[in-house]
């Protein structure tokens, strides 16, 4: 008799963790998301602050007047992913439609910190700008879900960096 | 050996066309990066175990496209694009390709 009773409290507490991980896990990740793209705002306001000097353009001469000294190749990459939280969200969201926050906040700060890597590194050659700026995004499937699960996205910003005459 | 994005490379006029050239690469990603990544994939943030992997994959494509270049007899690459393409799970194809010249 004891016995059954143990088996019975057993396994209702093995079907209230299985209930509990996820709802713990979404719990957890909405904080820790939180604070993680936060932190990655607070950062690129920073540098981007730094970096305001040196315009990057998407034109593909420079324009008339700026005589270029030298030039090089510069280019910038990140791959960012969604917290657990933000997934689930996206998810449900897919349900009703309309605009998907969670992913727009993503690709923002993945395109400004790939621009602004590419920006470093062109400071790095001592370049004055960049010119004939591309930014290229790709997706990386993961491959636990069928391939149709999101690993997180790249995106990648090249350009031509300048070195102007002074 | 100069790359540049543009149709040229400022300031210096092109004497000589050479053609097309390309360079790529085929990466799997490896398990240890993979798990970590796995993990950091469920707080979310940056992948930096992928992000290094890309471009240390996208520089060997490009010093594959620049030694092609250079065996034409070309001192720079112009209008440089890099394309992706995952081939299958797991494995992705980085690929650069430009036009190669002569310039003064």
């Amino acid at each position: 008799m004891e016995t059954t009773t143990d088996a019975g409290a057993f396994e209702a507490v093995l079907v209230l963790l299985q209930l509990a991980f996820p709802i713990l896990l979404l719990v957890a990740t909405y904080f820790i998301g939180h604070a993680v793209e936060r932190n990655h705002y607070k950062s690129l306001m920073a540098r981007e602050s730094v970096l305001r000097a040196m315009p990057a353009l998407t034109f593909r001469t420079l324009p008339r007047g700026w005589k270029p000294a030298r030039s090089t190749m510069v280019a910038g990459s990140v791959v960012i992913s969604l917290d657990y939280f933000k997934r689930f969200l996206a998810g449900l969201r897919s349900i009703v439609g309309g605009r998907v926050k969670s992913y727009e906040t993503l690709l923002d700060r993945a395109r400004r910190e790939a621009l602004l890597r590419m920006k470093e590194q062109a400071n790095r050659a001592g370049c004055d700008t960049v010119i004939g700026v591309r930014l290229e995004t790709s997706r990386l499937a993961n491959g636990s879900r069928d391939g149709k699960g999101t690993a997180g996205v790249e995106v990648l910003a090249y350009g031509t960096g300048i070195k102007l005459v002074r | 050996m100069i790359l540049s994005n543009t149709d040229s490379v400022p300031g210096r006029p092109i004497v000589e066309f050479y053609g097309v050239v390309t360079g790529s690469t085929v990466r799997a990603k490896h398990i240890g990066r993979d798990i970590m990544a796995g993990l950091k994939n469920i707080v979310g943030g940056e992948l930096k175990g992928y992000t290094e992997l890309l471009s240390e994959a996208r520089q060997e494509a490009l010093e594959r496209m620049v030694a092609q270049a250079q065996s034409m007899g070309a001192n720079a690459v112009v209008n440089v694009r890099f394309a992706t393409s995952s081939i299958s799970q797991g494995a992705a194809e980085l690929f650069a390709y430009g036009t190669a010249v002569k310039v003064q």
